[in-house]
C-alpha cells in the first residue's frame, strides 16, 4: 500500500543554516505521527515541506504517491494545514473565512456552507459564526483554524501545534477530534510541545534536533529504548515472606518495600503471568500487579540528554 | 469530497474580492478614497472656475488652458496614491500579521496569489480616480462647458493607470524585502521620490503644452511596469516569502556576497585575471553589445544633430582650433602629471557617477550619461563636416588616440553597470534580490578595478601626453 506521506533523505538549507537534515519518514493511512522536539529543531520546516510550501534542497517529499515539487498544486489540495500561528482574517466573519477557503478549493457553494456549518457546530463556534474574528479569543481562533484545515475534507492533516492556547476543554475537543479524523482513513502529523497529548494522539513519535530525527518509535517502543525494559510492582495481602525467590526467570528484582516489590521485565506479557501463577502456588495473595508509569517527557528529556552529550 | 481545481482567473478573483472587501471595511481606506473622489474633484473644479475667471481679466487664457488638464491630471493622482499604501498593507501587512502562511498551504499558485492582491490593490484606488476625473469633468462641462480633446482624456487616464500598476509593482519588491508594515514604508520613499519627481515632470510638460510627450512618459511606464511585475512575481513566492527575515542588517553577510562576487573562485592574481577575462568577460558580451550600440546611435544622433544646430563654419578653421587648443594645453596643465591626474580622476568620477546612477535605474541611466560624450564628438565631426572638413582627420587627432582604450573602457563600465541592473530584473531561481544584487555588484567592481581603471589611467596618460602631440600635427597642416 502506496503511504499517505512518505519522504526520503530530505533536506531544506536556509543559505548557511541547516534546517532539516536527512528527514526519513513513512505515515500511513489511518496513523498519527508526533514531531517533537525543542524550539528551532525543524518541526515547521519539516511540515511546511510535506504541505508543498517549501521545497526541499535534497530529499524528496511524496504525498499520496505525489512529489510536492513536481506536482505542488495536486499536493496542496490533499492537504489541510493548521500552521503554527492561525493566520486569520480580523475583519472577517467565520462563515465568510470559510467560504473564502472553500471558494479557493473550488468547492461548490452548497458543500460550503453545509460543511462549514458542519465543522462550526464540531467545534463548538457556530453561536460565534457571524462574529467578526477580531472578537474571538486565541482558543476561538485556534478552533476556526482547524475548522479551515478541514474544510476540504484532506486526505493528509498536518498540524502545527493543535492545541497551543486552548483552555483545556477546548484542547480536549480538539483531541477527540484528531482522534475521530484518523478514523477516517488519514494520515495526521501532529508537531507539539506538548508530551501528554503526544503520548495520547500518536501511534508514532519522532524526536527532531538540530534538523535531524534522533529518536523514532511507537511510545512504547521509545520508553523501551531510552528508559529500558518496563517495570512492574507487585503488591501483596500481608508481608513479601518469600516471595522474591519466586519471581521467575525473566524478572529481575529492582527494590522491595513491606509488602511491594518492584522487577524489570523485558517481556512482561510472558513474565506476568508465570509471576501470578508463582505466587498463586505459594499461597500469596496478590494485590496488584501493574507497570510503573513512565512519561513520554522521561523519554524525550532522554533523548535530549543523550544527544547533548554527543 | 467534490472540488474542482480552481482555474487561474477565479482563483486570483477570489483573493481580490476578499480583499477588495477588507478594503471597504476598514475605515482609514474608505475615508480618503470617498474624500478624494468627490470632495477634492469639486474644490479643483472650483479652482479651474476661478483661475479661468481670473485669467480671462488679463487676456491669459493660455494659463487656464494649461491649469485645466493639470488640474485632471491631479485629480486622478490623488486617489491612486492610496493604493501604494494599499499595497504595502496587503503584501507586507499579511506577512507581518502570519496570515499569508494558511494561503500558501492551498493550490493557489504563487501568480494567482500576486495578481489577485495587485488587483485588489489598484480596483478600489483606480475607481476612485476614475470617478473623481468623471466628476471634476462633469463640473467644468456644467460651468465653463468645457469637453477635454480625445487624446488627452486617454492619455491623463493612461497614465494615471501606469502610474498606479507602477506603484503598486514597486511596492510589491519593496515588501518582498521586509517582514513589517513599517519597514516597507520606510522602503515606500523609493517608490514615492521617483514617482512626485515624474509628476513634477508631468505637470511642466503640461504646461509646457508638449502632449505628445506624454505618450511617451506612457510608454516608459508601461514598461516599467513589465519590469517591475517581472520581478515581483520573481520575489513574491513561497520560498522567499517563508525562507528567511530580511530586516535585519547582516554586514557580513554582505561583505561576503560582495566578497563572493568579487573574488569567483580565484585564489591567485593572475587566477584572478583569467577568471575575468576567461568568464566575466563573456558572460557580460550582451551587455557589451548593449553599450558598443548605445555608442554608435549617440554618434549618430550627435553627428545627424549638427545640421540642425549649426556652428559658424569659421569656428572650424586650423588657426582658430590651435589657439582653442593651446588654451585648453594651458589651463588643464596637459603634457604634465597634474593634467593625468585630473584627466583621469574626471573620467573615474564620471564613471562612478554613471554606476551610481544605473545603479538607481536599471542601468538606464549610466547608459545614457555614457552616451553624451559620443553624442558630443559625433556632433563635432559632424559640425567638422558641414565646414567642409573632413570629420576622419579631425577625430583622427583630436579624440582617436586616447579614446582606443577609453571607449572600451566606457563599454566595459557601462557593461557592467547594466548587468548590475539586469541582476535585479532577471533574479536567478532561488536567489534573492539582494543576494542577486551583491553578487553583480562584486561583478561590477571585478570589470571596474580590472579593466575599466588600468584603461581610464592608460586612456588618461595618452590624452595628456600624446594626443595633444598628434591634434598639433594634425592641425598644422589644417588650413
Amino acid at each position: 500500500m502506496t503511504p499517505l506521506i512518505e519522504t526520503s533523505k530530505l533536506g531544506k538549507r536556509f543559505g548557511s543554516l541547516v534546517a532539516v537534515d536527512q528527514v526519513s519518514l513513512r505515515v500511513d493511512a489511518g496513523e498519527v505521527l508526533a514531531l517533537l522536539g525543542p524550539n528551532g529543531a525543524g518541526k515547521t520546516t519539516t511540515i511546511r515541506m510535506l504541505a508543498s510550501i517549501l521545497g526541499p534542497t535534497h530529499g524528496w517529499v511524496r504525498i499520496a504517491g505525489l512529489d510536492t515539487v513536481t506536482h505542488a498544486s495536486q499536493v496542496r489540495r490533499l492537504v489541510g494545514m493548521l500552521t503554527e500561528h492561525h493566520g486569520l482574517y480580523t475583519r472577517m466573519r467565520a462563515i465568510e473565512y470559510l467560504a473564502f477557503f472553500g471558494e479557493i478549493y473550488g468547492m461548490p457553494t452548497a458543500q460550503v456552507r453545509e460543511r462549514s456549518h458542519g465543522l462550526l457546530d464540531r467545534f463548538g463556534l457556530i453561536e460565534t459564526a457571524e462574529l467578526r474574528l477580531g472578537a474571538y479569543s486565541k482558543g476561538m481562533r485556534q478552533k476556526l483554524a482547524m475548522a479551515r484545515a478541514l474544510l476540504h475534507d484532506p486526505t493528509v492533516l498536518l498540524l502545527d501545534e493543535p492545541t497551543s492556547a486552548m483552555d483545556p476543554e477546548s484542547a480536549r475537543l480538539v483531541r477527540e477530534s484528531i482522534r475521530g479524523l484518523r478514523a477516517g482513513n488519514r494520515a495526521i502529523v501532529v508537531c507539539t510541545h506538548n508530551l501528554p497529548e503526544a503520548e495520547l494522539l500518536a501511534d508514532r513519535i519522532a524526536v527532531i534536533r538540530r534538523g535531524r530525527i534522533v529518536a523514532h518509535g511507537s511510545p512504547e517502543e521509545l520508553k523501551r529504548e531510552f528508559l529500558g525494559s518496563p517495570v512492574m510492582e507487585l503488591r501483596v495481602a500481608g508481608g513479601l515472606d518469600g516471595a522474591v525467590r519466586l519471581l521467575p526467570q525473566g524478572a529481575t528484582l529492582r527494590e522491595t518495600g513491606p509488602n511491594w516489590l518492584r522487577f524489570e521485565s523485558a517481556d512482561p506479557e510472558t513474565v506476568n503471568p508465570a509471576v501470578v501463577r508463582a505466587m498463586g502456588r505459594a499461597g500469596i495473595e496478590i494485590v496488584t500487579l501493574s507497570e510503573i508509569g513512565r512519561s513520554l517527557e522521561e523519554v524525550y528529556l532522554s533523548v535530549m540528554q543523550s544527544e547533548s552529550s554527543d | 469530497m467534490s472540488s474542482r481545481e480552481p482555474s487561474w482567473l477565479p482563483g486570483t478573483l477570489t483573493v481580490a474580492r476578499r480583499e477588495i472587501r477588507d478594503q471597504l471595511r476598514d475605515w482609514r481606506i474608505l475615508t480618503p478614497i470617498v474624500l478624494l473622489t468627490l470632495f477634492f474633484p469639486i474644490l479643483m473644479n472650483f479652482t479651474a472656475n476661478q483661475a479661468v475667471r481670473f485669467v480671462e481679466q488679463y487676456g491669459a487664457e493660455i494659463i487656464a488652458d494649461r491649469l485645466i488638464p493639470f488640474l485632471m491630471m491631479v485629480v486622478g493622482f490623488f486617489p491612486i496614491s492610496i493604493s501604494l499604501v494599499i499595497a504595502l498593507e496587503s503584501f507586507a501587512g499579511e506577512r507581518e500579521r502570519l496570515s499569508l502562511e494558511p494561503l500558501l498551504a492551498t493550490p493557489l499558485s504563487d501568480a494567482q496569489l500576486y495578481f489577485g492582491k495587485m488587483i485588489a490593490s489598484m480596483l478600489g484606488p483606480l475607481g476612485a480616480a476614475y470617478l473623481g476625473i468623471f466628476v471634476y469633468l462633469f463640473g467644468l462641462y456644467w460651468r465653463l462647458g468645457w469637453q477635454p480633446p480625445l487624446p488627452l482624456l486617454a492619455q491623463v487616464l493612461l497614465l494615471t493607470t501606469a502610474q498606479s500598476i507602477v506603484m503598486v509593482t514597486g511596492a510589491v519588491v519593496i515588501s518582498s524585502q521586509t517582514t513589517s508594515v513599517r519597514a516597507a514604508n520606510l522602503l515606500a520613499s523609493f517608490i514615492i521620490v521617483p514617482v512626485s519627481q515624474l509628476i513634477i515632470g508631468e505637470s511642466l510638460i503640461m504646461f509646457w503644452g508638449r502632449y505628445s510627450v506624454l505618450w511617451w512618459i506612457v510608454a516608459a511606464l508601461a514598461l516599467v511596469a513589465i519590469v517591475l511585475v517581472r520581478m515581483g512575481l520573481h520575489l513574491f513566492n513561497r520560498e522567499q516569502l517563508l525562507g528567511r527575515d530580511f530586516d535585519d542588517f547582516d554586514l557580513k553577510w554582505v561583505r561576503s556576497s560582495l566578497w563572493a562576487g568579487f573574488r569567483g573562485r580565484a585564489q591567485t592574481l593572475s587566477g584572478w585575471y583569467r577568471e575575468l577575462l576567461g568568464e566575466t568577460l563573456p558572460q557580460a558580451r550582451g551587455s557589451i553589445l548593449i553599450m558598443i550600440l548605445a555608442l554608435l546611435v549617440a554618434y549618430g544622433v550627435g553627428y545627424r544633430a549638427a545640421s540642425d544646430f549649426v556652428l559658424p563654419a569659421e569656428l572650424f578653421q586650423g588657426e582658430r582650433l590651435q589657439d582653442a587648443l593651446g588654451d585648453e594645453l594651458s589651463s588643464f596643465g596637459l603634457l604634465s602629471a597634474r593634467g593625468w591626474l585630473w584627466v583621469a580622476w574626471n573620467n573615474v568620477r564620471a564613471l562612478g557617477l554613471a554606476s551610481l546612477l544605473g545603479a538607481f535605474t536599471f542601468g538606464v541611466a549610466a547608459v545614457v550619461l555614457l552616451m553624451a560624450p559620443l553624442g558630443i564628438v559625433g556632433y563635432f565631426a559632424g559640425s567638422f563636416a558641414l565646414a567642409g572638413g573632413s570629420a576622419a582627420r579631425i577625430l583622427g587627432g583630436l579624440v582617436l588616440p586616447h579614446a582606443l582604450l577609453e571607449i572600451p573602457a566606457a563599454v566595459l563600465a557601462g557593461a557592467a553597470i547594466v548587468q548590475l541592473g539586469l541582476a535585479a530584473l532577471s533574479l536567478p531561481k532561488g536567489s534573492s534580490l539582494g543576494a542577486s544584487w551583491l553578487e553583480a555588484l562584486g561583478r561590477w567592481a571585478r570589470l571596474s578595478l580590472g579593466l575599466v581603471l588600468p584603461l581610464i589611467l592608460v586612456a588618461a596618460a595618452i590624452e595628456v601626453f600624446v594626443t595633444p602631440r598628434v591634434a598639433i600635427a594634425v592641425l598644422a597642416g589644417l588650413p
